[in-house]
């Protein structure tokens, strides 16, 4: 063998040497590879075919139909409707500004629109849509879409809106809806609720659309779909659809509540209807109201700061948070405290001098008629309001025994009414002073005085109008207390299955019937001939129980006579009215409250009237029928002229 | 007479490796269907650069292994030259200059020299007689150096390490000393922190984003993390052909090209990976054989060089795809779309061929 030869042999082995170290690393390597694989494909494969699936699969949800809210007669009072609205998608735009910017060009971009989606932007995340634009007319949407493929995260949507169509009308009592923000958010997850409300955008703020929202907004539905890298929907591959919300159904009668809010005209104040027999509200008026569309898409700051700072307080929703002292109207159930007690009963009589003074103290509580009523007997003392009267009962009873027997007409608590939230406040239970609660408030012990003057509905106590309007029903109906609601029925509002909101009876304050019937003869005159408002009464056609009310505003000094002329406009006395009717068999109780109206007879009273002549005999008054027949167009400013008998209670 | 011409036609070609070559040319089709979104317009043009591949690996199998090493030394200069070009004149996309605009169309002479290095370096060793030195072992050192670190220049670390590797399996198989190797392995390990102190801010980003993809995950980590998604989610027997939904509805970036194993892997499953390895198996010892057999110390090195390169490529690309490397922008060899790989690696295999069937002649 030749030593090239022997080279060459010598060569090749350790080339081949090498060559099998490399297929040894090859192999080695490729075994890794196929490690690799066997972990993804069969250890990891349920892992990663749910990421896969959660690629692929997208849940979309389908925003149920919020129900409606009717009038017992059917007339809408909210209901939803299609409009375009031009939403932006922040984490999909580049430059949130300059997209706006160029939208302006194609659609009206008002100011208004720019806060609002400012707004809205700062409550939502980066990859929610905000609404730059809402309710696009057809032009606009066309528009907007020829041009769309120039707006990469701007999509036009197709949303329902919530209406209110009878705009100012009962809005306290309908309230409205708005946009979900973080506190809703925080309610939503800590009720469970969160993923029902997936692709809803408002909820219930106040009133009854917050009361019944679990039954308005419905079951959200959902559509799985398969979707592309890009978001883009590829296929449907199952769907779930929603349950649309119930309707709900009121007790009131919108005529009514027109009606009632006309008979205010220019006055503020409150009226509370309700039938004793089951607590239905028939009328809830709040003057002056506000237009509850004008919260839905969110409230601009100049409406907003009219509606808030407006000394009228539109906003405050008075039957439920408007607090009074009940002056006079507070007599029927001091009366009933004290015949219930067993003191006064007829034919138990005072001779009234025209004041009232505590054995051994010369301080006079002086009656609203300076020169007295004579002989009065209870009966007589409510017929023409007699304060000396009530300030002997009320002496006589302690404040204790007069606070604790009142309170089961539903003073100082909650009248527990389906709505309970305006504005993130809930409703108001008054206050039934008592000893305890003045060391407690005011750290100072309670004086006789102070017991004096409550049995005229004076000094401390305070009640809303729907109190008042409540504790007028429980004694209309002897005594049986409903609890008080607004909605009647709830209706499916696919099968149109109605369910019927059963009465339910609150309290049952066992009373003497001889004495109820004292009480609400007492009432009955009231309206009568002699009465402090016997105009109220005059030619109605049914009778009617009643007793009006003052409240001071501002407090007179002892020697002070009380001036109406001297005496700003906004001073001046509250005027109350309580009433029931027909007084045989009352189907209608309700509590007027006009602020500033100074007399309750003379204001308040024939606000009442209007609403019981509607009720019971179906009559309108001529400024509705002549607005009506104008049709639905804004405010008429109707003042009340009443230039009847000087009454006084 | 036609048996006699179709001898002479197919005397120089390999028909196991060929056969071969068309399986996995043929699944690439398949694959690339369903990667482009059933594209056939995409098919096409992959056919139209496999024909192209193809001619050109049939004219290099009839070109002797000699002929081969006579035009080695030019080629590597011609290569180094335009790489040059490159750094000077070449345009610039996604932020590196790659591209030479030669007038008609443009190329990338880093391609060129994936097949020019091996050579270069295999003539070299070739025309050392013996036993190579130390001394030649630093100059093909140099050689090797030279265009890689041009390339890397561009930047492109991805073709640079490639090339390097290429360039180092001759170092290899010409016998470059264990002691060497084993001293090399761990001064690379001292030097890796001053490597990563040179790479760009994106070339980093990507290493440390394979380590951790959740890092970025719409980010530099959404290719790796929906690849491997997709070769996860295809399980043992895939999702069958058409319907990965990684793969159509585009959630898997560049899937025709660099990531068209997650699509083969998401719809053929582990089943089909492990048959898709065997075949690179397969081509792989059929090309260490040829080298082994080869007689010329030229036809050796590059044969087994030529072969292990086609490793890497494969190795690298699926190890990117499946995670645990680096995305260095490798196509997966035989099967992703694209003229210039397809074109560079059938260049390769009309080289082991001609190697393979020019050796008797040799004997001769």
């Amino acid at each position: 063998m030749g030593a090239e030869l022997k080279n060459y042999l010598h060569e090749q082995h350790h080339f081949k040497v090498r060559l099998g170290v490399a297929a040894l690393i090859v192999f080695g390597l490729f075994a890794l590879l196929a490690f690799r694989f066997s972990y993804l494909q069969l250890k990891q494969y349920n892992h990663y075919q749910t990421l896969a699936e959660n690629n692929r699969i997208s849940l979309v949800p389908i925003i149920p139909n919020r129900g409606l809210i009717l009038d017992k007669n059917g007339v809408i009072l909210a209901h939803n409707f299609f409009a375009y609205t031009l939403e932006i998608t922040p984490a999909k735009v580049k430059n949130v500004e300059e997209t706006i910017a160029d939208i302006s060009k194609l659609v009206e971009v008002s100011s208004l629109d720019r806060k609002r989606f400012k707004k809205f932007r700062e409550q939502s995340h980066s990859f929610e849509s905000v609404p730059i634009r809402t309710h696009l007319n057809e032009i606009e949407a066309a528009r907007f879409a020829v041009n769309h493929y120039r707006f990469p995260g701007v999509e036009i949507k197709s949303r329902l809106f919530r209406h209110y169509p009878l705009g100012k009308l009962g809005s306290h009592m309908v309230g409205y809806i708005g946009r979900i923000n973080d506190k809703d958010l925080k309610n939503l997850e800590a009720s469970g609720d969160l993923s029902n409300y997936k692709g809803s955008d408002h909820i219930g703020k106040s009133g009854l659309e917050q009361y019944y929202e679990k039954q308005l907004h419905g079951t959200t539905g959902f559509q799985q779909v398969e979707i592309d890298a890009d978001g883009h929907a590829v296929r449907v591959l199952s769907s779930t659809p929603p349950i649309p919300g119930d309707n709900i159904i009121l007790a009131a009668d919108s005529k009514l509540q027109e009606i009632a809010e006309t008979a205010f005209g220019a006055h503020r104040g409150a009226l509370v209807a309700i039938n004793p027999k089951t607590g239905e509200v028939l009328s809830y008026v709040s003057q002056p109201t506000f237009d509850p569309n004008l919260f839905v898409d969110g409230i601009d700051s100049e409406n907003w700061k009219a509606l808030n700072e407006s000394l009228d307080k539109p906003l405050i929703n008075r039957p439920l948070r408007g607090v009074y002292p009940p002056g006079s109207t507070f007599k029927p159930f001091v009366a009933m405290a004290g015949l219930e007690a067993g003191k006064r009963a007829p034919p138990y009589s005072i001779h009234d001098p025209g004041f009232f003074t505590l054995p051994g103290k010369s301080h006079r509580y002086r009656d609203w008629k300076p020169s007295g009523h004579g002989t009065v007997d209870i009966q007589k003392a409510i017929t023409i309001s007699c304060d000396t009267f009530f300030y002997g009962l009320a002496m006589e009873m302690g404040i204790d025994n007069l606070t604790s027997f009142v309170r089961h007409f539903g003073f100082g608590r909650k009248s527990g009414i389906d709505i309970d939230n305006v504005n993130g406040k809930s409703e108001n239970g008054g206050l039934l002073p008592t000893p305890e609660w003045k060391q407690r408030r005011f750290k100072q012990p309670w004086y006789p005085g102070e017991t004096v003057i409550v049995g005229i509905g004076q000094g401390y106590t305070l009640v809303t109008p729907l109190q008042l309007a409540q504790a007028t029903a429980i004694l209309a109906n002897n005594g049986v207390a409903m609890k008080p609601r607004l909605v009647s029925h709830i209706e499916d509002a696919e099968s149109g299955k109605k369910q019927m909101l059963p009465p339910v009876i609150q309290d049952r304050i066992e009373l003497n019937p001889s004495n109820i019937e004292i009480v609400k003869r007492g009432m009955i005159d009231v309206t009568l001939p002699g009465g402090t408002a016997a105009s109220v009464g005059a030619n109605a056609g049914y009778s009617i129980a009643a007793k009006t009310g003052t409240a001071q505003v501002i407090g007179i000094k002892q020697n002070e006579k009380y001036n109406e002329s001297a005496i700003n406009e906004r001073h001046l006395d509250h005027a109350l009215f309580i009433a029931y009717a027909p007084a045989e068999d009352p189907t209608i109780a309700l509590a007027v409250i006009v602020e500033n109206g100074r007399h309750g007879g003379s204001t308040a009273g024939p606000i009442a009237r209007k609403v019981m002549d509607y009720y019971l005999l179906g009559k309108v008054p001529a400024v509705v029928v002549a607005k009506d027949t104008k049709a639905l167009t804004g405010n008429t400013a109707v003042t009340t002229t009443t230039p009847e008998e000087e009454l006084h209670d | 007479m036609i048996s006699k011409l179709l001898q002479l036609l197919f005397k120089h070609i390999d028909a196991f490796l060929m056969a071969c070559l068309f399986f996995a040319l043929l699944t690439s089709l398949f694959v690339l269907y369903s990667a482009s979104g059933q594209s056939l317009e995409r098919v096409y043009a992959q056919a139209v650069n496999m024909g192209v591949a193809l001619s050109v690996l049939w004219v290099v199998a009839n070109i002797s292994p000699q002929k081969l090493e006579r035009v080695a030394f030019a080629l590597y200069v011609l290569g180094v030259l335009l790489l040059i070009a490159v750094a000077l004149f070449g345009s610039i996309s996604h932020g590196a200059r790659r591209w030479l605009n030669i007038g008609f169309t443009q190329i990338q002479p880093s391609e060129l020299m994936r097949i020019a290095m091996p050579m270069m370096l295999a003539w070299y060793f070739a025309s050392r007689e013996g036993k190579p030195s130390s001394v030649n072992f630093i100059i093909a050192g140099l050689l090797l150096a030279v265009p890689v670190a041009l390339i890397m220049k561009q930047p492109d670390l991805g073709t640079a390490l490639l090339i390097a590797s290429s360039g180092f399996y001759v170092l290899f198989l010409a016998g470059l000393s264990w002691k060497f190797l084993l001293g090399a392995t761990v001064s690379l390990m001292g030097l890796m922190p001053i490597f990563w102190s040179m790479l760009h801010d994106y070339q980093r980003k990507r290493i440390e984003i394979l380590f951790d993809p959740t890092q970025d995950p719409l980010g530099a980590g959404y290719h790796t993390i929906q690849a491997i998604i997709a070769i996860g989610s295809g399980g043992a027997t895939g999702k069958g052909w058409l319907n990965g939904t990684q793969t159509q509805l585009d959630f898997l970036p560049e899937r025709t090209t660099d990531f068209i194993f997650a699509v083969f892997s998401e719809e053929f499953g582990f089943l089909g990976n492990m048959l898709l390895l065997s075949l690179f198996t397969v081509i792989i010892i059929r090309g260490l054989m040829i080298a082994s057999q080869a007689q010329s110390t030229f036809s050796r090195l590059l044969a087994g060089a030529i072969t292990l390169n086609f490793f890497s490529y494969a190795f690298v690309n699926m190890g990117m795809v499946s995670g645990i490397l680096p995305v260095v922008g490798v196509p997966l060899p035989l099967i992703s779309y694209g003229g210039t790989s397809m074109l560079t690696l059938c260049l390769g295999f009309g080289i082991l061929m001609s190697i393979h069937t020019h050796k008797n002649l040799v004997a001769n």
